[in-house]
Parts: C-alpha cells; structure tokens; sequence
C-alpha cells in the first residue's frame, strides 16, 4: 500500500544551514503520528516543507504517491492537507461560527462564496463543530476575544471542518490547561483511524497519553523512531534532549 | 407596556433610516442649494464612489493603494472623449488637434463616438488596467507598503504619459467637456449639472449597495481574512490572488465610475487626476471617514472635501496644513476614523473625560416586564 506521505532525502538549507537534512518519513494512512524534537530540529520547517510554505533544495514529498513539490499552498490544502499553527492563528475580526464557516467552505472560489449560500450540511456541521469544542454558546463572538484555549480549539475545529484526509498538528496544547489536554489527545485519538493525524508537540505527559508512535527529530532528521517508552529510553534521545542543550540554537 | 411588540418596527425604522434621511436629504438639497454648492455637492457624492473602492479594498482586504488616481482618470477620460466626439461636424477632428497639426484622428478615439461602448468602457477599461496589475502583483505576493509603492509607481507612469500625450489626448490641458453637449444640451448648464447631481446619488447608493452586498456575506468574511491573516486563509485552501484581484479589480471599476462622475461636474478631465497628491488624499478621507465601514467611507470623502472647499475659500494657504494635522489626528486618535470612533462608543466617553459619566446600560425591556417583577 501506498503511505499516505512519504518524504524523501528532503533537505532544507537557510543560507547554508540544513533546517532539514536527508529527511526520511512515512506516514499510513489513518495513522496518528507523535513528532518530537528540541528546539530547532526543524519540526516546524518540517510542516512548512509538506504544506508548500518552503521549498526544499532537495528531496521528494509525496502525497499518495504523488509529488507536493512545487505546488502552491492551497493546492495542497485542496488536496486534503490541514495544518493548525504552534500559535492559534484564527480570523479574530470574524465571530466562532464565521471562522468555521470559512473553514468548511475550503477554498471556495470568490463567485462561489459570494453567489452560493453555505448548504444545510455544511451549516449543520458548523454546528457540530461549535459543540465538539465547546464554543457552542460564544458562536456570536470575535474570535479575537476568546481565550488562548479557545482559540486553539476552534483552530483545530477549523481544521477539522477542512475535513482533510492528512492533520499536521503543531503543538496543540501549548498553553492549555489539564483538562484541556486531555480532551484534545481524546479528540486527536478519535479523528485518527478515519483521518491520518501528526502531531507535534513538546508536552510528554500529552504524547504519552496519546498512545502513538514517536518519531524523534534532531538537526534535521529523523533520529529514532518507535513507541514512546522505547524513545524515552534512547541513549540518543536522552542525550539529545537532556545533555547537549549547549548547541542548541 | 407593549415595549416588546413596538421595538421590532422600531428596530427596522432605525436600520432603514440612515437611508431614508440620505435620500430626503438628496432630494430637498437641489431645490435649497444655488447651483454652485450643488455643483460641489454633486462633485463630492462622485468622490464617495472612489472611496468606497479604496475601502474594499484597504478597509476590508488591507491593500492599501495609492494608484486609485489611475482608473479615476481612465474613467474620466473615457467619458472626457466621448464627449470632445459630440456634436462634430463628419469628417472634423476635437478643436485640440489642430493645435497639435494633427490631422487623422487617431483610431483609438474611433470607438468612443458611440455611446454605448462609453457607457461600457467607463467602467471596464479601468477593471481590466486593474485586473492586469492586481493579477501581476498578487500572483508574485507582494503586499503591504511594497504594494502601496507600486501602485504609487505605476500611478506616475500614467501621469506621466498622460501628460507628455500632445498629439494623442491633449497632454497636460486634458479635456474639457463643460462646453461639449450632450443630448443637445450643454454638459455645463445648470439643468444638466442637476440632473449629473441626481445621477451621482444614484450610482452612490448603487455603488453602496454593491458594496453592502460584497461584504456582508462569506466573501466579506474572506476579504477580513485575507487583510488580518493571509498566511492562514491559504492553508485553508483559498487562493488570495483570485479574491485580491477581484476586489481590486471592482474598486477598479467604481473609481472609474466616479471619475466618469467627477469629470462631467467639473467640467474638464486632466492628468491632475493622476497627480500623486490626489491619490493620496482618497486615502486620507477613508481614513478619516473610518475604514472598514462603507459609510465613513462616503462621509470622510464629503467631510473633507467640503472642509477643503469652505476653508480654501476664506484661508486658502491653510488647508494643506488642516489636512495634515486632521490625518494625525486620525491616526494618533481615532485610528477607526469618524465612524469607527462613533460606532466604539466614542461620544460616551467624550462626554465621560468632560466629566458627564453617561448613564449606565440597563434593560428596560426587563425592568419594565410585568412577568419578571413578580
């Protein structure tokens, strides 16, 4: 079968220094994915390469078999891959339900959004949206008043009403309370199986709860791959992550 | 009490009434006015059109652009030309070319001796001089002051042209169209500069309407989105070029439009249109009026152009330093413009710092339900 991303030998170079260097990664279809690695791994640069925001001076990324490279943003988008942001980026001059109502609309052309009305599903499923992330009574409220937390879950509502088949999450429970956390791992866990979702994040207690494979990245590329207590035993990633912080950039 | 029943009338009176005070107003004021002040009124309504372009597309969409002066003028010159054709004898050229030795019309002016295609090229020439620019410069993804520069820049490039164009459309003199007639009337009379004072009402409010309709739905939505965080809207899966095109290419349409509307009321039409300052100056009543708000749009455009007529006339060496100080003053203190400052709760805390604390909100609906009290 055919995985559902593949990247190949993808390497990055900011004026000389490899962001990416020969990175390898699969991913299968409806798999959940945990992505770890100190600051500066290139995990962020990692998703930018996949979505179209930077291309790679080298390597292949490719999307059920077919190649990513070079296509704009919201191709890529169009072709079934949502991102979420490491800060909550929603529109904050438009209310909750506008916010998703754009989202579920993705990448409408501008006749159609201006002479179609949204369908009933689709307005349905805003609403579905809304009470799965408990903002069902702020769906009348600027986005940019809500709080940090809420607004990292109407970005991920907002990803999920994209309803693409690859999630690429960046570090969905930064500041977020407990029990946030652990409502999102549930939620990341439930849309695996029908949705292929990567995840990256920094909070263990969060990966561990998500009970997914890890891949551990560093300077670039892939250093271990495996489940999360085998990584955590890594003499690598215990080096990596605990003795070496002097190079870190 | 009925207080519940009678708001929901209340309600629409108070939505609808902005329009109906506007229309009235239009209606009475050419009857009150000497046809001097509503030639100027006339003039300043076209202007409104203009801004309502530039708030689409810098209020809304976040281009701020500085070449508006080009489609203006294209607008203008289109109808400018159409008009110099009127009532030639066959065969005889627009007086201005003999000035020049010219003695074949060039084959451009050709298809402006009908009214139709004018009636068209009014609006669809500065579209397509926009769609063209727009498309360049949004597929190449550049924004922000670099746009605003190259708006400014390609705004010279036509001022210039326009200007050193003798032998095609009379250079730096422009065209005057108070002395052509139109319809066996003269463009300049009174009866017809009312009757220009009625249509710009008119193609304001259509102009209005257009732009209420534009904004109020998802693709208004997609126009904030795209002004506050353009980055996210693309990994949504929009593509930003065809939306900044198409409202760009729209404000396009309505300068040209108000150019049109302009030219006629004030009787020539001259690369001054394109002059850098005027552009610039459309920006200014957007952003005194308030962007982001269709309103302040018009409002900021008849403010200050009227402020401009009323204090040139008494201390004319003073405007341009009112204009200055009124634009710093906006961007220091209002940075919403009028309408915005209004829309905030601007006047209750006017009155707050002149030490009237404005009474607190309550809701009388509630207090005054006879179901709630007991």
């Amino acid at each position: 079968m055919t995985p559902i991303l593949e990247l190949q030998a993808v390497t990055v170079s900011f004026d000389g220094f490899l962001a990416l260097n020969q990175l390898d990664l699969k991913l299968e279809a409806g798999e959940l994915r945990a992505v770890i690695g100190p600051n500066g791994a290139g995990k962020t640069t990692f998703l930018d390469v996949i979505t179209g925001k930077v291309r790679p001076s080298s390597g292949q990324v490719l999307f059920k078999g077919k190649p990513l490279i070079g296509k704009p943003e919201h191709h890529i988008a169009r072709l079934g891959i949502g991102r979420k942001f490491q800060t909550p980026r929603v529109f904050e001059k438009l209310t909750c339900r506008r916010n998703l109502e754009l989202a579920v609309a993705k990448g409408s052309s501008p006749v159609k959004l201006l002479l179609k009305p949204l369908t009933i599903e689709l307005r349905e499923r805003v609403q579905q949206l809304l009470l799965l992330v408990g903002l069902g009574a702020h769906d009348q409220q600027l986005a940019g008043g809500l709080s940090h937390g809420q607004k990292q879950w109407l970005e991920i509502a907002m990803l999920v009403a994209q309803d693409p088949e690859l999630l690429l999450v960046d570090e969905p429970v930064a500041g977020l309370s407990d029990e946030e956390t652990i409502h999102t791992a549930a939620l990341l866990k439930e849309l695996s199986g029908s949705h292929t979702v990567l995840v990256i994040e920094h909070d263990m207690d969060f990966i561990r709860d998500l009970q997914a494979p890890v891949t551990v990245l560093h300077e670039g590329h892939v250093l271990c791959e495996g489940p999360m207590d085998q990584v955590q035993a890594d003499p690598r990633v215990i080096d990596v992550y605990l003795g070496r912080e002097e190079d870190q950039p | 009490m009925n207080l519940v029943n009678t708001s929901m009338p209340r309600k629409l009176i108070f939505r609808y009434l902005p329009f109906l005070v506007f229309v009235c107003i239009a209606l009475i004021l050419p009857l009150l006015l000497p046809p001097f002040r509503l030639n100027l009124l006339g003039r300043f309504l076209s202007l409104g059109i203009v801004a309502l372009g530039i708030d689409l597309i810098w209020g809304y969409t976040g281009l701020l652009s500085l070449g508006q002066g080009i489609f203006f003028a294209l607008g203008g010159y289109a109808l400018g030309m159409h008009l110099q054709l009127q009532n030639l004898a066959p065969g005889e050229l627009p007086e201005f070319f003999g000035l020049y030795g010219v003695k074949t019309m060039p084959a451009f002016w050709q298809p402006f001796n009908s009214g139709i295609f004018t009636f068209f090229a009014i609006w669809i020439i500065p579209a397509l001089v926009a769609g063209i620019l727009g498309f360049l410069v949004f597929r190449n993804r550049i924004k922000g002051v670099y746009f605003s520069i190259l708006t400014q820049a390609a705004l010279l490039v036509f001022y210039n042209f326009f200007n050193g164009q003798q032998r095609l459309i009379n250079g730096t003199n422009g065209l005057k169209t108070d002395t052509a007639r139109f319809l066996g009337e003269l463009v300049g009379s009174d009866g017809m500069q009312r009757n220009l004072y009625l249509l710009t009402v008119l193609v304001l409010f259509l102009a209005w309407l257009l732009c209420k309709w534009l904004i109020r739905g998802r693709f208004g939505d997609a126009l904030i989105a795209l002004r506050d965080d353009e980055q996210r809207l693309r990994f949504t899966g929009y593509n930003p070029t065809a939306y900044k095109t198409l409202v760009f290419v729209i404000a396009g349409a309505l300068a040209g439009i108000s150019g049109a509307l302009y030219t006629v009321q004030s009787g020539i039409v001259s690369p001054q249109f394109m002059a850098v300052p005027f552009s610039i100056e459309m920006v200014i009543w957007v952003a005194v009026g308030g962007r982001g708000t269709l309103v302040g749009a018009i409002l900021g455009a008849l403010l200050i152009n009227f402020a401009k007529s009323l204090i040139s006339e008494q201390l004319p060496e003073t405007w341009l330093f009112i204009q200055g100080a009124l634009f710093l003053l906006v961007v220091t203190a209002l940075p919403d413009g009028l309408v915005g400052w209004w829309r905030n709760g601007g006047p209750n805390h006017l009155l707050a710092m002149l030490g009237r604390a404005p009474k607190a909100a309550t809701y009388p609906s509630l207090d005054l339900d006879p179901e709630l009290k007991s």
